[in-house]
């Protein structure tokens, strides 16, 4: 998607977050030169066309008490992979699911989900559960437990402010 | 938890109020003050509940980005982790219990400069690296119900 160069700045100006104070998109619009009511308009002509999913609180499950955090990936024949990947993104306890190349022979894996539970056997019944109620017994499946969270931050999609 | 910090961590996930004052907005609705909300959300972000309120974007609309993997000895272990989460393209890093045992995601304003990122980090780690980009998103993202 094409970006002009206002909407750059837009972008890296509230990549970071919103600040907080009472008029949050005032406070963006003067330090780019530009209106409060143009930021919020163009903030919701991009929510209109979906460049953003969804604006709001961006929570991290960690610290909220979901500690486990499982990446479940699976090797599904590609006829296959759409349909079981809609199935299983509509599961509650999924919060992302996406297909992704396999690189043989290191990686077989061509569908990813991810879990995020409280513990660690609470994941690993939903995870059969999802096996059952999806018919992927015979899938090769493996399960990414996270151990240790190195990083974890909001992506930055522009470089220069 | 606090009622308003539950309230506010699980209602405002999305739709957040695109008004002049939206921390006022979500007063009203909560039938508190504008000041309550505010020092709320920010306990919220200094405690680190919350790591920020803003945009989620869909991946590869605005920008471009992959997971990527790489598979690194126990003893080397935190120096490449530390390597990695020093980039700046880099906003997601984790250890996972995998052959494969260093995951993160990195982001660029476009292909090229992505793929000039992996390259660096390849060169700086000295580990091979796989990417893996999206090929097809199934989720919508609507947000992590917490209290439902």
């Amino acid at each position: 998607m094409a970006l002009t160069k206002r909407e750059r700045h837009l972008i890296a100006a509230i990549q970071e977050g919103l600040p907080l104070v009472s008029e949050p998109y005032r406070a963006i619009a003067e330090s780019l030169g530009e209106t409060e009511d143009w930021v919020i308009a163009k903030l919701a002509r991009l929510l209109k066309s979906g460049a953003i999913k969804r604006w709001g609180v961006v929570v991290r499950h960690h610290e909220l008490g979901f500690q486990s955090n499982a990446m479940v990936v699976w090797d599904v024949p590609d006829e296959r992979v759409s349909e079981i990947g809609q199935a299983i993104a509509k599961a509650k306890v999924v919060s992302l699911c996406y297909r992704r190349p396999r690189i043989p022979p290191r990686w077989p894996y061509n569908l990813f989900c991810m879990i995020h539970g409280q513990d660690r056997e609470t994941v690993l019944e939903q995870i059969d559960r999802l096996r059952s109620l999806h018919g992927l017994q015979d899938l090769p499946y493996a399960v990414l437990f996270s151990r240790r969270r190195f990083k974890q931050r909001g992506a930055r999609y522009v470089e220069e402010a | 938890m606090d009622r308003l910090a539950k309230r506010l961590l699980n209602d405002f996930q999305r739709d957040f109020p695109l008004v002049s004052r939206p921390y006022e907005a979500i007063a009203k609705r909560l039938g508190t003050s504008e000041d309550a909300v505010l020092s709320m959300f920010a306990a919220l972000r200094d405690g680190g509940t919350i790591s920020r309120i803003g945009p989620v974007f869909r991946p590869n609309r605005v920008g471009v980005s992959t997971l990527a993997a790489l598979s690194v000895s126990p003893e080397r272990l935190e120096e490449v982790a530390a390597c990695v989460s020093a980039h700046a393209a880099v906003n997601h890093n984790y250890e996972r219990e995998h052959a494969l045992n260093l995951w993160f995601v990195a982001t660029a304003p476009n292909s090229e400069r992505l793929s000039e990122v992996l390259r660096e980090l390849a060169h700086e780690t000295g580990c091979e690296i796989l990417a893996l980009p999206l090929l097809e998103e199934f989720h919508i993202d609507l947000g992590f119900g917490l209290w439902r």
